[in-house]
């Protein structure tokens, strides 16, 4: 089967993941909208995969994988923080850092 | 070894007691860090402190005399090396000092006559709170004149010279505390900042000719000097000259100045600072040699300004004015003098040293006068002193009588030669001489007159006593010297005019009449001018306020409208030009630079408002770039 | 092009697992943006994910399918609940955009972007698969194995330093300081007296109407007015507690059936009048 229609979900999840990242307010909604996006490139690594025959796709998203772990473990402790002092998981009320 | 040649001598290395003249200067300078930086507790010794340093500046410029003397009349010009200052290329400064006839005679004149003024100081600045400070300055005002008459290179001289205006700035301001004497600290600073502007122009003009400032480069090279360079050089001398000594045009700031203390007043006509720009034009001897026109200049310099000193000294009521007036005249002999050139720069100095014996015995007399009067300055206020200060009334007329010029005073002798020398060079000049002379006698009697003669007009509450004896001591020095000062400089050991020609050479003009009969016109002249204010102010009672006067009084008080001048020329536009500058300068340049910057600011706060601190506003920016990314590979990739 | 790779696609199981899977992720996609509650979202992404491992499956990239499996869908979901567990199960957004003009440009740019990407792929010239089996002759497992202990060893050794750095941030940024003693259980109960305001018994208990055990319901207080503090806030919160008017509507006649069953008259003294 031609890797095309496994290309075009990756692109339709990607695409759906950013607009989470862009829509929701809830950090932790964002945050996996996150995932998603990067699942979609997960998805798009296998299929190259196996278009062309080589295990290093797969690899490449295993690799992925790993870093998304560590991502979401130091990431959720940064959102743990914040609600802490903030009584808050809206990424909007974090936003000092401006004049 | 021979250094070179000044004058018509060489110039030799220092040795013996003459490697030890530099501390002549060190001497008033340690005093006046002592007494400027010292503790306050150094006050109760005041006196003593103060007067030590130029004392023991005496004693070196008399032991330095004393050296001289012994030597052959060649060989008395000695050149002490101190230290090189810097060196850029070919060009070098040195300081050094240059002790010969004329530097020694200032010098004893500065530390002689300035030594008398300290010690009358104790006892005239004895209630002054800050009597420490003024001591500072005092020795400080000595230290830069004996810098400014023994430096041996006219930048080391330029350094002195900066020196005595500051210290004249410091002293002439020292009662600060008062309105007008800070304004006329400042007037003289001014005034004095455009002779030296001239000084210093003529410094750097040496430069670019002879490529060094000191005297031993310069002096010989300025025969061969282009006469156009050497008459520049000379106006722009006679321009600092101008100032330092109150010569016309640059004469405003000397009657101003009497609102410093009294023997400030002294030491500023008598011993230093207005001696400054005679001193200037006889040691530049040399260069005024090649320079015709700037002789003629310095003679018509000194004419204009002996009469002018004159004609306002006679107006003035308040007796320090009166008596400065009379130094701006007597100075002006002196230029008129030097601007004869060979023939009367002898003179000029002669002239020069006898001024500082009675003018500061005058200087001091007045403030004898204003010390038991409770520092009444208007002779108006004054008369019939004679009998309740007998010492300052007697002493004041040895110097009265010296000024004028009658035998055998003082100023008879010096004055006498530069009359007759102006008239044997140009009968102008000698004439306007002869004027001042019978005017200054006219003058000089007024003062004398309405001081100590007369009945009483003194205000009610004034008691009138003689000063304490350390004021009244330098006083009958003074008179002394004044009494024989002039004879004596003429005559004893070949007199002055021998003594100082090796620097100064000599040229001996002979007068169309017997010398003689000279004199006698113009002790007839000085007699007509005594006579007259005799009669006006002698014989009959004076009004305590002045009468309306004639439109020669009218202007003579207010200086020849020297002020008004000023002020029409040069203050007014200047002030107009400093305003429009401001303005543009505010407008204009301020305008762009604060313009450019509001138009940033307005410019940041507009893109400001991107920075909104949502973090989705960013993730949404950086969707969009990376679509405008993968748009821009597609179109990269689509051919 | 699109067609012909649905055409070629159509004949094999391939295409058929594709063609259910598919719709599936995108929808369970679409459901993580609107979900109100963070939980519904997390559970999106679950549904997605695991269509994401049935899709390496066929992919025939069975090891990432278990492990996709294994660590996003067991773990990293898992994390996720426990986290919105931690900062409160009933925290819901507002559906109200608070950035101005934030919600139109991003579905527009979303839009954009999707179709920009859409294009891109589906035009891409891309060849009919090699497939894998000349790539993991020995077995998919064995030949990523194979692969990262030996090209990508350092890769591997560096990204097992990163999880160590990542769990000791994560221990760095989640600890807190106590800055003051805990307060024991008796300084508690004093502070409690001293505030004043509750009561000093126990809280009520929820509404027990010996018909069924109801802790959704709360119990009505003497004058027959339900009681707030008898039921816990979590559920208020949730919205899933049941009105105890009903209840309090039927109390004759729930004293009447007591009267029926036991057969004895109701003992005035524990009667509770409105």
């Amino acid at each position: 089967m031609s890797p095309t229609p496994y290309l075009v979900l990756a692109s339709i999840l990607f695409t759906i993941g950013g607009t989470g990242v862009l829509l929701r307010r809830n950090a932790l909604v964002a945050f996996m909208s996150v995932e998603l996006m990067l699942n979609a490139c997960n998805l798009a690594f296998v299929a190259f995969a196996r278009m062309h025959g080589d295990i290093d796709g797969q690899v490449a998203a295993f690799f992925v994988m790993v870093v998304a772990a560590a991502e979401v473990v130091v990431g959720l402790a940064i959102i743990v923080t914040i609600f802490r002092t903030r009584r808050s998981a809206s990424v909007d009320d974090a936003s000092l850092l401006k004049l | 070894m021979t250094l070179g040649e000044i004058g018509e001598q060489t110039v030799s290395t220092a040795g013996g007691v003459f490697s030890a003249a530099w501390l002549l200067i060190v001497f008033p300078l340690i005093g006046a860090a002592a007494l400027l930086l010292g503790s306050r507790r150094l006050d109760r010794a005041y006196g003593v402190l103060g007067c030590m340093a130029p004392l023991a500046s005496f004693v070196v410029a008399a032991a330095l005399f004393v050296a001289m003397l012994g030597r052959e009349p060649e060989q008395r010009a000695i050149s002490v090396p101190l230290y090189d200052l810097f060196a850029v290329g070919d060009y070098q400064v040195g300081v050094g000092l240059l002790v010969d006839q004329l530097s020694i005679a200032f010098s004893l004149l500065i530390t002689g006559v300035g030594s008398l003024i300290h010690v009358y100081s104790i006892g005239y600045m004895a209630h002054d709170e800050n009597r420490q400070r003024f001591f500072g300055y005092l020795n400080l005002f000595v230290a830069a004149m004996l810098l400014l008459v023994l430096a041996d290179d006219y930048l080391v001289l330029y350094v002195g010279w900066e020196g005595v205006g500051l210290a004249s700035y410091l002293l002439i301001g020292f009662w600060q505390h008062k309105d007008s004497a800070a304004v006329a600290a400042k007037k003289a600073f001014v005034v004095n900042r455009v002779g030296d502007f001239g000084m210093s122009l003529a410094v750097m003009s040496m430069v670019v000719v002879f490529g060094t400032t000191a005297f031993a480069g310069v002096f010989p090279a300025a025969a061969d000097a282009s006469e156009g360079w050497l008459i520049a050089i000379g106006l722009l001398l006679l321009l600092g000259a101008c100032g330092k000594s109150a010569q016309f045009p640059l004469q405003s700031w000397l009657l101003d100045a009497m609102e410093g203390p009294t023997p400030v007043s002294a030491l500023i006509h008598a011993a230093t600072m207005v001696t400054a720009g005679v001193y200037l034009v006889v040691r530049s001897a040399a260069i005024y040699a090649g320079a015709e026109p700037a002789q003629t200049a310095v003679v018509v310099v000194g004419t204009i300004t002996a009469l002018m000193g004159a004609i306002i000294g006679c107006a003035k009521d308040d007796i320090k004015k009166a008596l400065a007036g009379s130094t701006m005249s007597q100075i002006g002999y002196m230029m008129l003098a030097a601007g004869l050139g060979p023939a009367g720069y002898a003179f000029a100095i002669f002239h020069l040293l006898t001024h500082g014996f009675f003018k500061a015995e005058l200087f001091l007399g007045a403030g004898s006068v204003m010390h038991g009067m409770n520092d009444e300055v208007d002779m108006r206020r004054y008369g019939g002193l004679r009998t309740v200060m007998r010492t300052t009334y007697v002493t004041f007329a040895a110097g009265y009588l010296a000024i004028i010029g009658i035998p055998p005073f003082a100023g008879f002798f010096s004055k006498d030669s530069i009359i007759e020398a102006a008239f044997a060079n140009n009968f102008v000049a000698g004439l306007g001489a002869l004027v001042g002379a019978g005017i200054t006698g006219f003058y000089m009697t007024r003062v004398m007159l309405m001081t100590f003669f007369g009945e009483r007009r003194w205000a009610p509450d004034a008691h009138p006593h003689e000063s304490p004896s350390v004021m009244t001591v330098p006083l009958w020095i003074l008179a002394g010297l004044s009494l024989v000062g002039g004879a004596a400089l003429l005559y004893v050991g070949g007199g002055i005019v021998q003594w100082l020609e090796p620097v100064t050479g000599e040229e001996h003009v002979e007068l169309g009449i017997p010398v003689w009969a000279m004199t006698l016109v113009i002790l007839a002249v000085v007699l007509v001018g005594v006579a007259v204010a005799w009669q006006i102010f002698g014989r009959q009672p004076l009004p305590v306020t002045a009468p309306a006067g004639s439109p020669v009084t009218v202007a003579a008080r207010r200086d020849l409208y020297g002020d008004a001048v000023n002020e029409a020329v040069f203050m007014r536009p200047g002030q107009y030009l400093t305003r429009s500058l401001v303005y543009v300068d505010n407008r204009g340049v301020d305008g762009a630079v604060v313009g450019t910057a509001s138009a940033v600011g307005q410019f940041s706060s507009r893109l400001r408002r991107w920075q909104t601190g949502f973090v989705r506003s960013y993730a949404l920016s950086m969707l969009a770039g990376a679509a405008v990314v993968v748009i821009a590979m597609l179109l990269v990739r689509l051919p | 092009m699109f067609a012909q790779a649905v055409e070629a696609a159509g004949h094999t199981g391939e295409a058929v697992v594709f063609w259910s899977t598919a719709p599936i992720a995108v929808l369970s996609a679409l459901g993580l943006v609107v979900a109100r509650k963070a939980v519904h979202g997390a559970m999106f992404v679950a549904v997605t994910m695991i269509c994401l491992a049935i899709l390496y499956f066929s992919l025939e990239a069975p090891f990432l399918g278990v492990v996709q499996i294994v660590v996003y869908t067991g773990a990293i979901m898992m994390l996720f609940l426990f986290v919105i567990m931690l900062i409160g199960v009933d925290v819901s957004d507002s559906r109200v955009e608070t950035i101005r003009g934030q919600r139109v440009a991003a579905v527009l740019a979303g839009i954009g972007f999707g179709l920009l990407l859409v294009a891109v792929a589906a035009n891409a010239l891309v060849s009919e698969a090699a497939g894998m089996a000349a790539a993991q002759p020995e077995g998919n497992v064995a030949a990523i194995a194979d692969r990262i202990f030996s090209r990508h060893v350092w890769v591997f050794e560096v990204t097992s330093a990163l999880l160590i750095t990542a769990a000791l941030g994560a221990m760095v940024l989640t600890y807190r300081e106590r800055l003051f003693r805990r307060p024991s259980q008796r300084e508690l109960a004093v502070a409690r007296f001293r505030r004043g305001g509750t009561a000093a018994s126990p809280l009520p208990s929820p509404g027990v109407y010996a018909r069924h055990n109801a802790v959704d319901t709360p119990a009505l207080l003497p004058d027959g007015t339900p009681s707030e503090l008898s039921i816990s806030p979590v559920l208020v919160a949730r919205g899933t507690v049941r009105p105890a008017e009903q209840e309090a509507a039927q109390i004759e006649q729930l004293e009447q059936q007591v009267v029926e069953l036991t057969g004895e008259p109701l003992d005035e003294s524990t009667r509770e009048r409105p």
